[in-house]
């Protein structure tokens, strides 16, 4: 018997992991894969200020290279510069922060188990109570209070559970990146950012350098294109001489929830963190800080149901209003400027690009200051009924 | 009985593609072609699914 069962060990299975664990309560992590954080399922860029806000910082083995700034290109050509002359941000190396994501809740005191997978959720009297699965294939069953599903964007946990957190394919963007090494770039701290409907349609390009030499460069694009992302990736590596001659040292494919916030993340004994619980920046499509976030939430209330001795969904009920309080409503404003981006053309992309500055840009991102985008939507004669979105 | 594709579903992201044990899945223009004579049932391709594209009934 455990107090708590968590199903997924990436950032916010092993986040609110730790943050039980270090209450005093008794958990149990479990991955279903062999190894935790391969293969890996991101770009793997996070910023400092996300880690300050966690209150946690990897050590510096996590992290593969600085980044003090982006370069953003519309399709002319044109790329605004952010630049902060001074590192707010690293690409991590997933493998080694996961694990040691990881590592922190077993030392917490958490039992942490790869090669477990969950089969099936036990209920008792319609309420949860614990889980079969197998363990390098030989099964078992373990029994616990609570239940959180932190099992990523194909999350079976969820809906054995009861809940259903099924991914629309319209707001699923679907990825592919190839970690290169062999390729240029002008400056390695900064990561580099392409948009437009030929490149990436409701989408972009990116690479995020992991060296003088080495990158992820990856593709995120509409999920009900019916062009494969890999194409339009492959199209973009061919026609660039920076990249066009890179040996590919790994490659990753996936969806990424864009959209479908759930405003109800928790049944009677159960709650659900990170992707499965669409947990993502609509935007950028990062999940790392989001996931982590949602986690210690869940983690610290779920510790305050366990102390008073009742985990129903009321008193649980205050984790999705946290959640939504600090990060669901600015990601829901994010989510509207994705809608209005989507409906974008690549002359749409440009004007922007000629009008907005690098500071606007990362404002957008962080889901403020949206009416600067509205004043320009409102000069676009195709966009101009989006206004209203933005405001 | 081999892997079943749903077209409505697919977000044609090749993940599981790369998943399958087998080689038994490509992925083309048209979508997610399933090679069922190579297709041994594994559910290796539906587990991965993020969006519940591929379905393995088991015999």
């Amino acid at each position: 018997m455990k107090d708590v069962i968590i199903v997924g060990a990436g950032p916010g299975g092993a986040s609110a992991a730790r943050v039980l664990a270090k209450k005093g309560y008794s958990v149990a992590l479990y991955e279903k894969r062999q190894e935790i954080g391969a293969p890996k399922r991101c770009a793997e860029g996070v910023s400092i200020d996300d880690f300050k806000r966690l209150g946690i910082m990897p050590p510096d083995n996590c992290l593969r290279q600085e980044i003090d700034g982006a370069l953003v290109y519309a399709p002319s050509g044109k790329f605004l510069t952010m630049d902060f002359s001074k590192t707010v941000g690293y690409v991590l190396e997933r493998k080694v922060f996961d694990k040691w994501l990881c590592e922190e809740a077993a030392r917490a005191g958490a039992k942490v188990q790869a090669k477990t997978e969950i089969t099936e959720v036990i209920k008792e009297n319609g309420k949860i109570c614990g889980v079969r699965g197998t363990f390098m294939n030989e099964p078992f069953e373990e029994r616990c209070k609570v239940l959180i599903a932190a099992d990523g964007i194909e999350t079976k946990i969820a809906r054995m559970a009861g809940l259903n957190t099924r991914c629309d394919p319209m707001v699923t963007d679907s990825g592919v990146q190839f970690e290169m090494v062999g390729i240029k770039m002008s400056d390695p701290k900064k990561l580099q950012i392409f948009v437009g409907n030929k490149i990436a349609p409701r989408g972009y390009v990116w690479i995020f350098p992991k060296g003088k030499d080495v990158a992820n460069v990856g593709i995120g694009i509409v999920g009900k294109s019916d062009v494969p992302a890999v194409n339009y990736l492959r199209r973009f590596i061919e026609a660039s001489p920076e990249l066009k001659d890179g040996s590919i040292l790994e490659v990753n494919a996936g969806g990424i929830p864009v959209g479908g916030l759930l405003k109800k993340m928790t049944l009677d004994n159960f709650l659900v963190v990170g992707d499965a619980a669409h947990q993502v920046s609509p935007i950028h499509g990062g999940g790392i800080f989001e996931a982590q976030y949602a986690g210690i939430i869940a983690g610290e209330v779920v510790a305050d149901a366990l102390a008073n001795g009742d985990t129903s969904e009321k008193a649980l009920e205050p984790y999705n209003k946290r959640w939504w309080q600090d990060r669901g409503d600015i990601l829901h404003r994010v989510e509207k400027l994705r809608e209005v981006m989507e409906k974008m053309s690549d002359d749409d992309f440009n004007f922007f690009a000629d009008n907005l500055t690098a500071e606007n840009l990362a404002d957008l991102c962080a889901g403020s200051n949206l009416k600067i985008m509205a004043k320009l939507v409102i000069k676009r004669p195709n966009l101009m009924k989006f206004a209203g979105m933005l405001i | 009985m081999a892997a079943k594709w749903n077209k409505a579903k697919c977000i044609r992201c090749g993940g599981c593609v790369g998943v399958c044990p087998k080689s038994a899945l490509d992925l083309k223009e048209s979508g997610i072609e399933v090679n069922e004579a190579e297709c041994i049932d594994c559910g290796a391709c539906a587990k991965f699914c993020p969006v519940g594209a591929l379905k393995v009934e088991k015999k």
